[in-house]
């Protein structure tokens, strides 16, 4: 039998199957389904210092091989979480779990992780830079190395749990924001976060989502994220959870040898409801096909 | 929530764009009228989402039946409806919350706006089921868009025989129906029709935003005090909570139309 235990810096995780922040939400509606503890972790829904609402709605719609969401970072607030969400996910899930945090000033991604770093439970901290800096014209924190540094910085000086930076694909050069998380004190990279996408009602000549605009994803944007987890994998020496259309096991493996030491599976939860338990079962299997013993073995396996 | 694989028994137009679909499978956790299931179809990434029209629970070993009824109004919708007899679906079945029947009243109202209109066939059973005489208002645009209008007709002959009485009678189903080009019943909209009700103490309706807004301000005129209860509909991401995606915004908070709903209390929403 392979051992699929995989580790995120000197967190151990029983295999390397997490489920992706904002496709999971507190974790409540699939433990309903499956006992959610045989998870590797699980990152919950981004989180930010107030409630929001989010973006209007309608706010999804239907691609080829994905969809495109802008929910806009509906949640509760840090506080509720804290005080309501967290207890609720802790009697139901036992590991630690990922915390998501966003925010829409510096000061914002400070406070939430201040208050995130006194929680028992939190695996890392994986920081959502994908968000508009509402103080800079509302370019995205994630889109220059300098703002990503910033956040970074900021969330370090904070916290003693691992930061981990989620990065935006919307980038040019992605080794680049990635190398920059790293040198601000970047525990960890976890990408990639959605692609910006758009698409039109032909026959009401408008675009689908309220928003116009919103976040591609789904397994159509599998070969995006392989090819940016290697190239980041490349560029960096810290650890790195991989995340993006991952839809199978084979997917799994080949994202993990890519460079990923861990995967994150999101989209596909909300069509397939059972695909993390699907995924946990496979990879043993798939492992023995491969002649994989150890999944730690293959992590960046397709590095010259 | 569970996930079924059903099998298709017919699959009929039965008005303009307007389809009929009865599939066998285990409709056990389909418990309340109002409530949805969502559908996989193969090329396509998102389920679709469909309320039910009507159910028949697994009974003595024989599977169950469910009857949805759905507008062809895109690409996913259209290619369900070239669905044929015997093609397998996916589908997470028992989803939302549905229509209170304990909250009717004597005599409640229905009102169901075009393609709104399937789920409120299934209260209508459930309601004369349980003893309870019914008001229906159902609107549409044109003649052609008509449809379930026989079927809640039928109703009244669901104690024809072998039935003992209810306390009051046996149970009636008045059936009033509005359509924009007033080629079938009254010309107008739903609201147009709430001078044919005598007395209403509870409502029910699902249909488009617009038609629940005015209908929820005509019923405050009409009828004060009367209890109701509207039935949203929202694009979905996943249908059971997860996502998000297709929030609203109540009296008490921001509320998920999957989970929360679809069925809300009318004085809980569009009050801004």
């Amino acid at each position: 039998m392979a051992d699929i235990r995989t580790r995120l810096g000197d967190w151990e995780l029983d295999n390397p199957i997490i489920p992706a922040s904002g496709t999971f939400g507190f974790g409540a509606e699939f433990a309903k389904l499956y006992d959610i503890n045989i998870l590797g972790s699980l990152s919950f829904k981004g989180t930010t210092k107030d409630a929001r609402f989010g973006n209007p709605t309608p706010r999804i719609a239907e691609c080829t091989g994905g969809m495109i969401n802008s929910v806009g970072l509906a949640n509760p607030g840090i506080e509720k979480v804290i005080s309501d969400e967290l207890p609720r996910l802790r009697g139901m899930f036992k590991k630690s779990v990922i915390a998501n945090i966003s925010g829409f000033s510096i000061d914002e991604y400070k406070y939430c992780c201040e208050r995130i770093d006194r929680e028992e439970g939190i695996g890392i901290i994986e920081v959502n830079i994908s968000c508009p800096n509402v103080h800079a014209g509302g370019m995205a924190f994630g889109t220059s190395c300098e703002a990503a540094a910033e956040v970074t910085k900021a969330v370090k000086s904070v916290t003693t749990k691992p930061v981990y930076m989620k990065l935006s694909p919307n980038v040019t050069n992605i080794a680049e924001i990635a190398k920059a998380c790293e040198a601000a004190g970047a525990d960890g990279i976890a990408l990639i976060n959605t692609l910006l996408g758009m698409r039109i009602d032909i026959k009401r000549r408008k675009p689908v989502v309220a928003n116009k605009m919103g976040g591609f994803s789904g397994p159509a944007i599998f070969p995006v994220a392989v090819r940016m987890v290697y190239q980041v994998y490349e560029a960096v020496n810290i650890p790195i959870i991989g995340m993006g259309g991952i839809a199978s096991a084979d997917d799994v493996i080949e994202m993990m040898m890519a460079g990923a030491s861990a995967v994150e599976i999101g989209a596909m939860n909300l069509t397939d409801p059972y695909i993390c338990p699907g995924i946990i079962e496979e990879l043993p299997r798939l492992c023995e096909k491969l002649g994989i013993e150890r999944l730690t073995d293959i992590i960046g396996a397709a590095h010259d | 929530m569970t996930e079924e694989i059903f099998t298709l028994l017919r699959n009929d137009a039965i008005a303009k764009d307007v389809y009929k679909a009865v599939l066998k499978g285990n409709t056990s956790q389909i418990t309340v009228p109002g409530q949805f299931v969502n559908i996989k179809l193969d090329g396509f990434f998102l389920r679709r989402p469909i309320s039910v029209c009507d159910v028949k629970p697994p009974f003595m070993g024989d599977e169950g039946e469910l009857t949805l009824i759905y507008k062809t109004v895109g690409k996913g919708t259209d290619s369900m409806s070239r669905m044929t007899a015997g093609e397998k679906l996916n589908i997470l079945t028992g989803l939302g919350h549905g229509f209170d029947v304990s909250a009717s009243g004597k005599r409640p109202l229905l009102v169901g706006g075009g393609v709104g209109t399937p789920p409120m066939y299934g209260l209508a059973k459930k309601l004369v089921h349980a003893g309870r005489s019914v008001d229906v208002i159902l609107g549409f645009n044109t003649a052609e868009d008509v449809f379930l209008a026989d079927e809640f007709e039928a109703l009244n002959d669901l104690y024809e025989f072998g039935c003992e009485g209810f306390e009051g009678g046996k149970p009636e189903v008045r059936v009033y129906i509005a359509t924009v080009s007033g080629e079938t019943g009254t010309k107008g909209f739903v609201t147009d029709c709430l001078g044919k009700i005598d007395e209403c103490t509870h409502y029910y309706a699902c249909g488009p935003i617009p038609m629940l807004k005015a209908l929820k301000a005509a019923m405050a005129k009409a009828f004060p005090g009367a209890g109701g209860e509207l039935s949203l509909e929202e694009r979905m991401g996943c249908g059971f909570g997860a996502c998000v995606g297709c929030s609203v915004e109540t009296e008490s908070g921001f509320k998920k139309v999957c989970t929360d709903g679809p069925v809300f209390p009318a004085d809980e929403v569009f009050c801004s």
